[in-house]
């Protein structure tokens, strides 16, 4: 039951957004319409889910002490982890586009700018430090994703509709970004300290 | 720089100076008028996140400034070998070494400051200033050129981190370059931790 508390922590109490600030350049740039958002944001979960995975296989039987090779490897982390989602954002992009080209149109140029969205390698790096099993780096994966996502959408819903209303002149546009960010993590903070695990009665 | 400008101006005898007035801009440019993070709203992530200190943020700088230099430098020497399609991850290599080395070096030489930077060491590699550099300048400029690019850009961000993490550092808890030998107490008990986005790492 474990994942699903890492999948509910992930997504939630520590947001990758909202409280630890990755993935911040495409999420104020890509934030003006909640279609765009919405888009983005499956990407973000998929290639997260993806990746995560396959980097917890490389790190633990190519890189780490007790690997094939039986040396510690770790320096090669982060090109092993890069060139992972680097090649993972291009295979996703093939299939995206022979299977559904509505959606590699609307999806555009955000594809592949995936590749150097924070988040991805964070939740790699973040995953490694916190020394997760399989399983759970799936859970971490996904949940990371998918608070990400979650994130972005309201975000852009609110930027929408600031649209009607009176910002001040000096505040338009990234300013009032700005504050609406710092705003929704303040709201993200108060779930902060919460622990699933004893949430469940363990 | 004055020196530097007047002791290598006579050796190169070609008629690009090693300091004109166009290289001087390139120096000064993303400083103020075309800052990386206030301006073009780029690396905004490693900037909120490393900002709760100032002396890991002056490290932070400090890694930064050497990744974008070098990564410039060396992307611009190889502009013309790197076929167009293939050329984001040729990128991501190089900028994968360059964070590499800082990542062993910091390791090695002050340990404390990389388990409190943890993962944004890291994501240097990821950084949008880097990887916009080369995109925008590098892969269509001569190496010195582009390396003083990257010095400027490079030190335009971390101006601001620096800025930035002073205001954080006092407000959040009350002293100065915590964890650095030139450590200061401002305020006494960290009562303002409460604070959200002080909180930070």
């Amino acid at each position: 039951m474990e994942f699903i508390n890492i999948f509910i922590k992930s997504a939630f109490i520590e947001n990758m957004v909202l409280a630890y600030f990755l993935g911040m350049c495409s999420f104020l740039a890509v934030s003006k319409s909640v279609k765009t958002a919405f888009g983005l944001g499956l990407a973000v979960i998929f290639v997260l889910g993806i990746t995560m995975p396959i980097n917890w296989v490389i790190n633990t039987y190519l890189l780490s002490e007790g690997g094939m090779f039986g040396m510690d490897l770790t320096f090669l982390r982060f090109i092993l982890f890069i060139a992972v989602i680097a090649s993972m954002v291009q295979l996703v992009e093939m299939v995206v586009e022979k299977v559904s080209p509505s959606l590699y149109n609307s999806l555009g140029i955000f594809l592949p700018l995936i590749t150097v969205n924070c988040a991805i390698l964070g939740g790699s790096l973040f995953m490694v430090s916190r020394e997760y099993s399989f399983v759970n780096s799936v859970a971490f994966g996904l949940g990371g994703g998918f608070g990400w996502f979650l994130a972005i959408v309201a975000f852009a819903a609110i930027r929408e509709k600031m649209a009607y209303s009176d910002v001040p002149p000096a505040l338009r546009g990234l300013g009032m970004a700005f504050i609406l960010t710092g705003l929704m993590g303040i709201a993200f903070m108060s779930l902060m300290g919460i622990d699933p695990a004893t949430m469940a009665g363990k | 720089m004055a020196e530097v400008m007047q002791d290598s101006q006579p050796e190169v005898k070609v008629k690009e100076p090693l300091f004109g007035k166009a290289e001087r801009k390139l120096l000064s440019d993303p400083i103020n008028d075309n800052n990386p993070i206030t301006v073009q709203v780029l690396g905004v992530c490693s900037a909120l996140a490393v900002t709760t200190l100032v002396y890991p943020s002056i490290i932070m700088a400090i890694a930064v400034v050497f990744v974008t230099a070098f990564s410039n430098l060396f992307t611009s020497m190889l502009r013309t070998t790197i076929p167009k399609s293939v050329r984001m991850i040729v990128q991501l290599v190089i900028i994968a070494t360059l964070v590499t080395i800082v990542e062993q070096v910091l390791k090695a030489v002050n340990f404390p400051v990389y388990k409190q930077l943890s993962v944004f060491i890291g994501l240097i590699i990821t950084n949008c200033i880097v990887m916009g550099r080369l995109e925008a300048f590098a892969m269509a400029n001569k190496p010195w050129r582009s390396f003083l690019d990257g010095v400027g850009n490079g030190v335009g961000y971390g101006l601001i981190l620096i800025i930035v993490a002073v205001f954080r550092e006092v407000f959040g808890k009350g002293s100065l370059l915590a964890g650095s030998p030139l450590e200061m107490k401002i305020i006494g008990a960290s009562d303002l931790y409460w604070i959200p986005g002080l909180v930070g790492i």
